[in-house]
């Protein structure tokens, strides 16, 4: 069974490489459609993100409607059907971080990037998506970019958090 | 089954264990608001509009998914359960656009009910608007997302009754649509047009494509001769948009609606059905004469091909087995073949100058005249189909007082039809029809069955079978003694699909099957009056038969304007004619 670090180290695959290694991945999981969200999974992390070829592909092999497989990823914020930048910067909107000022964190990183939430800047550096509770209330808001969190985020530093990235 | 004993409203009351609140109270004729529920279709609790209070819980439940326990104590009336339940209807209405006056269900709206049991002053919440597409892609439906109101039930006949799983929901929040996925229009999905869905939404999103511009186009433009033809499952439904009671027939009164219209000929499309019996009838028994006698045997079963949303439902999920289709066109486009060749002929006007309108409860019939095997000598075959409903607004729209009006009779020649026409409008009824005329020429004996009804085949059963011992055949068919023959019906493409996946394992054990893709057939087909459940398929179906019963002609092969046809125009069934105006081929489609 491949796992999703094994995907995650290697960089360099062929198109055609990554839907031979999806297919093992859906014949991993008994392409069982109770799987779909493992196999999404394993499928942004070969291809990045989750293009409507992707999508297609996964229904027709796994034999259910692609509206269905469309209609679970959109479900999931964690899930993206556009490339995504270097780094994914993802604000918290859960309750607690909204009311701790989430919504003002995404306002600046709007303006500071230059590019609205679901979207990549040009230079494809950073993604920007706001995500649903994260589990981290007690560090409101709360804010992460790629595997890290960062806690109690102030607006007026997100240049410097940026930047020090760039 | 045991009893749990309950209160409701302070009532004592008994209800059947796994009942729920609100089947309960409706059983003691109470009757709790609600709005996403809907008998034997959905029951998911996406509305909570039916909310009760229930002592010793610490919310309020919603009664239509909430079972009964014992000693439960309801309330379904507490200022609380006012209270929640104006609210929830007021954030419904948040975000819907509130254009009734210039939307197609005004006065026929589920939404509007609710109001008008609800009362509410004024809006108090005005919400971001949901997503407001428009796909008119289809040939069929037309989906206004901006009026959903995300009750689910679309998704729900979509996917659990017709299997085909084109609706589904997307995003979530505010964001959330229901549709096809994001990247896919309608007119480009595996949508089959059954228009199933249309039936169950309660509010103006789902509709079907409109064809009644068209049709008034053509009555008014002076150098076309406009043709009508009505599909069995019209009359006994029609009325129900005047306020007649379902399975109310209401034949006569449609001809001269029609004739009111402007129409300039109103022909039947049942006189088609007797054709097609003695086409797909022929058929059959050449495949099975194949079979029993030469070396190589026919496709096996045969499967019945006049239900257009079925073709296209096989076509995408089982491309590889299409020729098990009967080759031939349902029968109003057979109808509109003949018109445009037979009939145009005879009264000497260029084909190019008839327009024919189809009346149908079918919203795949739309897509089906698009297709671009359905046209003869470069002619369309039919222009253009309405369905009952949006021939129940032409009617209002001329102003003719349909409950008062006489009846009158189709015209001759495609007028006439045996009561083996009529029952193709419900499940079972292609199959016994094809039965009737199949039994006789093979035996030359008639079905020796009460009313000539094949009784196993009568009803709203997902999958129904008949046996029919062959016995002493006449001699051209003496192969047959002794054979049993098997035959399915089936209606509703969940079913379809079971009967599907046996022929893809090889181990079908059928001769013949029958399939219309809505469950009970075209009796509640896509373009059919609103509302349909069990009880109203049940009137409309027994109204057909009561047409067929009182008929002299019962069967196909016993109508002679049909025998006419073949003698003065056709020649014979499968002849070189017939073929190129009466049967069709078949296309893959991708199953994505
Ligand atoms: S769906 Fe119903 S409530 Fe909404 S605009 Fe149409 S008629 Fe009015
Ligand atoms: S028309 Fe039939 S197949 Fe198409 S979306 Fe509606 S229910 Fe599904
Ligand atoms: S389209 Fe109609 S049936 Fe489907 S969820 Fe929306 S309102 Fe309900
Ligand atoms: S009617 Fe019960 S939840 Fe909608």
């Amino acid at each position: 069974m491949i796992t999703h670090e094994e995907i995650c180290s290697v960089h360099s695959m062929t198109e055609a490489e990554k839907y031979r290694v999806l297919e093992q991945v859906m014949d991993d999981y008994d392409r069982k459609e109770n799987n779909l969200i493992q196999i999404l999974h394993m499928a942004q992390a070969i291809f990045g993100y989750l293009p409507a070829e992707v999508q297609s592909f996964i229904a027709e092999k796994m034999d259910i409607p692609n509206s269905k497989v469309n209609s679970v990823l959109t479900f999931y914020s964690f899930f993206s059907t556009k490339p995504k930048g270097k780094y994914t910067v993802g604000i918290c909107l859960g309750t607690a971080c909204y009311v701790r000022g989430g919504k003002d964190v995404v306002n600046k990183l709007k303006e500071v990037l230059g590019c609205d939430v679901g979207e990549t800047t040009d230079d494809k550096i950073f993604s920007l998506q706001v995500m649903r509770c994260i589990g981290a209330c007690g560090l409101a808001p709360a804010m992460t970019i790629n595997d890290k969190v960062y806690k109690q985020v102030n607006p007026n530093k997100l240049h410097r958090i940026l930047g020090m990235l760039k | 089954m045991s009893l749990v004993t309950l209160s409701i409203n302070d009532k004592t009351i008994q209800a059947e264990e796994g009942t729920t609140i609100f089947e309960a109270a409706k059983q003691n004729n109470i009757l709790i608001p609600h709005f996403c529920y809907l008998e034997n279709v959905h029951q998911m609790g996406s509305c909570r509009i039916c909310v009760v209070e229930v002592d010793g819980a610490r919310n309020l439940m919603a009664s239509c998914v909430t079972e009964v326990r014992e000693g439960m104590v309801v309330h379904t009336n507490t200022s609380k359960v006012r209270k929640v339940r104006k609210v929830l209807y007021e954030l419904i209405l948040s975000d819907h656009p509130k254009n009734c006056l210039g939307c197609h269900r005004n006065q026929n709206c589920e939404l509007q009910d609710l109001g008008e049991q609800i009362q509410i002053d004024g809006f108090r919440f005005e919400g971001v608007k949901s997503k407001d597409i428009v796909d008119s892609t289809s040939a069929s439906i037309v989906r206004d997302s901006s009026k959903c109101i995300l009750c689910r039930r679309c998704v729900t006949v979509c996917n659990e009754i017709q299997g085909v799983g084109v609706m589904n929901a997307h995003h979530r929040g505010f964001a959330t649509f229901i549709g096809p996925s994001e990247d896919e229009s309608l007119g480009h999905s595996i949508c089959t047009n059954c228009g199933q869905c249309i039936v169950v939404c309660p509010v103006g999103a789902l509709k079907e494509k409109d064809s009644t511009q068209l049709v008034w186009d053509a009555l008014l433009d002076k150098s076309k001769t406009v043709i009508v033809q009505t599909a069995p499952a019209v009359r006994v439904a029609l009325g129900e948009k005047f306020g007649f009671e379902p399975g109310t027939l209401v034949t006569g009164k449609m001809a001269t609606s029609l004739r009111e219209l402007g129409f300039n000929y109103v022909f039947d499309t049942n006189f088609a059905a007797d054709l097609t019996i003695l086409e797909e009838g022929s058929e059959f028994l050449k495949r099975v004469t194949e079979t029993f006698t030469t070396a190589e045997p026919a496709v096996l079963p045969m499967i019945t091909s006049c239900s257009p949303g079925w073709i296209k439902y096989v076509e995408h999920q089982y491309p590889n087995h299409l020729g098990h289709l009967s080759s031939c066109k349902s029968p109003h486009m057979m109808l509109g073949a003949l018109i445009k060749t037979y009939f145009a002929e005879k009264i000497n006007i260029d084909p190019k100058d008839i327009f024919v309108v189809s009346v149908m409860p079918c919203t795949a019939k739309k897509f089906e005249i698009t297709r671009p095997e359905m046209e003869s000598n470069g002619v369309r075959d039919v222009d253009a189909v309405l369905t009952t409903r949006e021939l129940a607004r032409m009617i209002k729209d001329a102003g003719i007082d349909f409950a008062q009006l006489p009846d009158s009779e189709f015209d001759s020649p495609l007028g006439l039809s045996s009561g083996a026409a009529d029952i193709f409008g419900t499940t079972g009824g292609v199959m016994e029809a094809a039965i009737r005329t199949v039994y006789e020429l093979v035996t030359g004996r008639e079905l020796p069955m009460e009313a000539l009804h094949v009784q196993p085949l009568v009803g709203l059963k997902q999958v129904k079978t008949a046996d029919l011992k062959i016995e002493n055949p006449v001699e051209a068919y003496s192969f047959l003694d002794g054979v049993t023959v098997k035959v399915a019906v089936t209606s509703g493409l969940k079913g379809a699909s079971k009967l599907m996946e046996e022929i893809r394992l090889g181990t079908s054990p059928y001769h013949f099957i029958e399939v219309m893709g809505c469950p009970g057939g075209c009796i509640s087909g896509g373009g059919q009056p609103r509302p349909v459940d069990d009880s109203v398929r049940m009137k409309r179906m027994q109204a057909i038969y009561r047409e067929d019963e009182g008929k002299q002609l019962r069967k196909s092969h016993q109508n002679k304007d049909v025998m006419a046809l073949y003698k003065d125009f056709l020649g014979h069934p499968l002849g070189h004619l017939s073929h190129e105006l009466l049967h069709t081929t078949y296309v893959k489609r991708d199953k994505n």
